[in-house]
């Protein structure tokens, strides 16, 4: 792949979805690519990029900075944001919201496995609150990962990556060589495409957002504008849970760290005060 | 140290789950079927037996159900390793106490999961 068709990916993604690309990586470029290329009905990827430079067409445009967003995800991954849930987000909601709806949403889903993972978690403990009611949403920029989360079908591979034996015996059936979560579950959740660093003014009302592992893939004027986003669809007293790593907001507005819980942010006190 | 025991009658298997476990860091036994697992838990109890369904004299869920009766057989982790993929057969597993339970083929980042998942991280 020529350099410069590399250098226009990155171009591409930044401007699309805010996403940091390294022109240098050509073999991750490439891999996604190539995918890409077979679908579309190139010969090769250099096929691709001069079919991209002659017409520029918008969908072929999304096809590779979709590629290119997709990220590694497993069920229940790094454990510590769904114990966190679990034991001490979800009991606080279902104690403050009582009956009105405590709204999730999974910003950056992928494939499904983390708005799966709360969607079991939610399940599992579902007596403990008759009057909670809790409504899950599930969004990612891709649109062919977000058929794949619809889908609710998984591999014997990654069932097993995170999900404990007793969830995928409690909520899964095998049909096949795949095994595919309980329709219940799946009909649960909603699903809808979404840029992240777009319009996202009727993205409103939501309790806790995971949006983990995005951010520090981010160019800085999409991060800025990420945590805009995520912080205006907050509800007050709303929370944002970014990867334990990452550390999103430099200068903390609008949102500020949870003390002691790596990675969660919640609205800022003047935030919190408007909101 | 934590000692796994590894009851697989191919002994590939037994060389490819040696050395994840020993990378998790294990002290590793090894077994090729399970009434000679069942003798070795007899002399000295694991804290955790990764364990085939089918093997020769004695298979995983006999081996497990007698380990399950013998002094102190509560105790360790058992974590079945095998081609079983059915529902009924991890449910099966489950009931006769199994505490987690791996599809092969597995790799390094499924068995450290599981293990972890069974409390063994």
């Amino acid at each position: 792949m020529k350099p410069e068709d590399r250098e226009l990916v990155a171009q591409l993604c930044a401007a699309r979805s805010g996403q940091k690309v390294d022109p240098a990586k050509d073999y991750l470029i490439e891999t996604r690519l190539g995918a890409v290329a077979r679908r579309e009905g190139f010969d090769s990827i250099g096929d691709l990029m001069t079919g991209l430079r002659a017409q520029r067409e918008d969908r072929l445009i999304w096809a590779i900075v979709e590629a290119m967003a997709a990220g590694d995800t497993s069920f229940f991954r790094d454990r510590t944001p769904f114990d966190h849930f679990r034991e001490v987000q979800a009991p606080e909601l279902a104690r403050r919201r009582g009956e009105q709806p405590i709204r999730i949403w999974s910003a950056a889903c992928s494939t499904g496995q983390e708005v799966h993972s709360l969607a079991m978690l939610v399940d599992d403990m579902a007596g403990q609150w008759p009057d909670a009611r809790f409504e899950l949403f599930g969004s990612d920029l891709s649109e062919r990962a977000l058929e794949k989360a619809q889908s609710g079908l998984y591999t014997q591979f990654e069932v097993q990556r995170g999900l404990p034996i007793r969830s995928l015996v409690r909520h899964f059936e095998k049909v096949d060589d795949m095994w595919v979560i309980s329709p219940q579950l799946r009909q649960s959740i909603r699903w809808r495409r979404l840029n992240l660093i777009g319009d996202l003014s009727r993205v409103r009302g939501f309790d806790l957002i995971f949006c983990r592992n995005v951010i520090g893939g981010m160019i800085e004027p999409a991060r800025q504008r990420l945590v805009e986003n995520l912080a205006a669809a907050l509800n007050p007293g709303g929370q944002v849970v970014f990867g334990v790593d990452e550390d999103p907001v430099a200068g903390a507005e609008p949102l500020r760290q949870v003390e002691g819980a790596p990675g969660l942010f919640a609205l800022s006190a003047t935030d919190r005060a408007a909101a | 140290m934590r000692t796994c025991l590894i009851v697989d009658d191919s002994r590939v298997i037994r060389k490819v789950a040696r050395r994840i476990l020993e990378d998790l860091g294990f002290d590793v036994a090894e077994a090729a079927d399970g009434a000679e697992a069942l003798a070795w838990c007899r002399t000295t109890m694991p804290e955790v037996v990764l364990l085939d369904w089918n093997m020769p004299v004695m298979n995983g869920l006999e081996f497990l159900r007698g380990l399950r009766m013998e002094p102190g057989g509560a105790a360790p982790k058992v974590v079945f390793c095998t081609v079983e993929n059915e529902l009924g057969a991890i449910r099966e597993a489950l009931e006769s106490g199994a505490d987690e339970y791996i599809m092969k083929p597995f790799d390094s980042e499924i068995i450290a999961a599981k293990f972890a998942q069974a409390g063994l991280a």
